[in-house]
């Protein structure tokens, strides 16, 4: 840290505890959320001067969520890309912070996916009237089969098997049988089974599209909560360790005549964030990597440069990314999406777990974390998606 | 015969491609600047930004480059249509479609990454459009 410039720090932090949550609409679970987030800094409500948003809850047009907190910040922000929104907006807030225009920005989530029974992977493919619409709506290309997609090219390309994608699942349920939220989030959700599981459970699950399997595949929850990031000055005046956040990369991908679809836009983002922050992958304690789906680990880890491009499969082997395995780095140790928390749009959960792990807060604390990288991803990896990094370092 | 979501008319960039479906005909383009291949279709080159597009017809023939079997759809229309394949078609003229792949016995056994199919254009219920959908060549 010492030869790194601190720039911004994430002071606060706040995750809704429930992922069925039917009497909380999502925009109260993003005002209670900020402010029990500033409360977690020892910042007011008045503090806040920059508003990120992703358009989630009600009423996304005109930035309404200003209006809804009754706040008049000098930034806003509406960038929305899916769910790696958040590590866009991060890298945006460290912009503004460093340009001066900002010293207390908040980032915020709400969804009720869970009570809606939203299909978010199931629901598609997407009607048709558009000029990329147009050429997918007769195909039923659904989220996940989008993603299966990557998975079978991945497999046919470099040998990789099922069962070492299936090493994402058990890893990740580990960490969330270690979290009481993940739990409780699991019995409320209904999932059979809520205990830790063997890569034989995850191959003897149900296919949903080939070669995904049904515990590949994220949970669907109500939830939110909320980041604040602040200012060096900010951050003198705070109560808890700072999260210094130390270089941010933002990219997009999409398929294109002759691309290698196994490669994602972490390939772009991560380089970028990494040579911001002077370090490399290889010296993260923790990676907390967009998991709606086993194969959109496997592909970061890659392309985020934890393993070469087609090596993630022997990489996942033998329980490699669990928290307590000297080996690291530590992967989403909140229990991920796969089993804690997911209403959508994860990437700020990324962040949360990050954060807290860099405080020395996690249920499934690595000792002395140092460093830690956020990956998000929006979209559909096997076509359009985005992919924003964070690189992450404790005080 | 099926009845699969159609696009939707009118939309200026996709509305050609589809009119020659009721031909028979798939249709990509070619920049005449740069030569680059543009397909979904568009009024302009990808790769030069020039709007000197031709059309041209392909021959249908192409490879697998990879497909999923999708088992789950809560979408009415594919709700009914069983174990379905999408794919991704490398067409030999250069170009990648989003298709499907029809005509096998078992879409979950009898896909392969890499095989060899053919364009075949699929009567709707519904539409005069026909759907572009590939057979094992
Ligand atoms: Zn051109």
């Amino acid at each position: 840290m010492a030869t790194q410039k601190r720039r911004a720090a994430i002071v606060g932090l706040y995750e809704w505890p429930k992922r069925k949550d039917p009497d909380v609409s999502a925009m109260q679970i993003k005002a209670q959320s900020i402010k029990r987030a500033l409360d977690d800094a020892g910042l007011d409500w008045k503090d806040v001067d920059a508003v990120y948003d992703a358009g989630d809850g009600e009423g996304a047009g005109l930035a309404n969520i200003v209006q809804y907190l009754g706040l008049r910040p000098n930034v806003i922000d509406t960038t929305q890309v899916g769910g790696s929104s958040y590590e866009f907006h991060a890298a945006h807030a460290v912009r503004a912070i460093e340009e001066g225009k900002a010293n207390v920005a908040v980032l915020s989530y709400g969804s009720k996916a869970a009570t809606q029974r939203i299909p978010i992977g199931t629901g598609g493919g997407r009607a048709g009237g558009s000029w990329s619409t147009n050429m997918e709506a007769p195909y039923g290309m659904t989220l996940i089969a989008n993603y299966a997609m990557v998975a079978n090219r991945h497999m046919a390309q470099y040998g990789t098997t099922s069962a070492q994608l299936a090493e994402v699942s058990v890893a990740t349920r580990h960490h969330a049988m270690r979290n009481p939220q993940a739990v409780q989030a699991l019995n409320d959700l209904g999932v059979v089974g809520v205990n830790d599981i063997t890569v034989d459970d995850v191959l003897s699950s149900r296919m949903i599209a080939d070669p995904l399997h049904l515990l590949e595949c994220c949970l669907v929850t109500d939830g939110g909560g909320a980041v604040i990031i602040a200012s060096p000055e900010v951050v003198a005046r705070t109560k808890k360790k700072p999260v210094w956040i130390l270089g941010t990369g933002e990219a997009m991908s999409y398929v294109t005549n002759d691309g290698d679809i196994t490669t994602s836009a972490a390939a772009q983002s991560a380089p970028t964030a990494f040579g911001q922050a002077g370090v490399t992958a290889n010296e993260m304690d923790i990676a907390m990597i967009y998991d709606s789906f086993s194969i959109t680990v496997a592909v970061m880890l890659e392309d985020l440069g934890f393993c070469k491009k087609g090596e993630v499969g022997s990489f996942l082997e033998g329980g490699r990314v669990r928290f307590d395995n000297p080996g690291g780095p530590a992967l989403n140790t909140d229990g991920g999406g796969l089993s804690s928390n997911h209403p959508g749009m994860r990437g700020i959960f990324l962040l949360m777990e990050a954060a807290r792990q860099l405080r020395g807060e996690s249920t499934s604390q690595v000792p002395d974390a140092k460093l830690a990288v956020a990956h998000g991803n929006g979209g559909f990896l096997g076509s359009l998606h985005s992919g924003g990094t964070v690189v992450m370092a404790a005080d | 015969m099926p009845d699969r979501p159609m696009p939707v008319f009118p939309e200026l960039d996709t509305q050609a491609y589809w009119e020659a479906t009721k031909e028979n005909k798939l249709l990509y383009q070619q920049c005449n600047v740069c030569n680059s291949v543009v397909f979904t279709p568009r009024a302009h080159c990808t790769n030069c930004g020039s709007n000197d597009l031709k059309t041209l017809e392909s021959k249908g023939e192409g490879t697998v480059y990879t497909y999923s079997v999708v088992r789950q759809n809560r979408q009415p229309a594919f709700a009914e249509m069983g174990a379905y394949s999408i794919a991704y078609i490398d067409l030999d003229e250069g170009f990648r479609m989003l298709s499907s792949v029809v005509g096998v016995g078992d879409p979950t056994k009898d896909i392969k990454v890499g095989m060899r199919v053919k364009v075949d254009f699929e009567e709707q219920d519904s539409s005069e459009y026909k759907v572009p959908v590939f057979r094992p060549a």
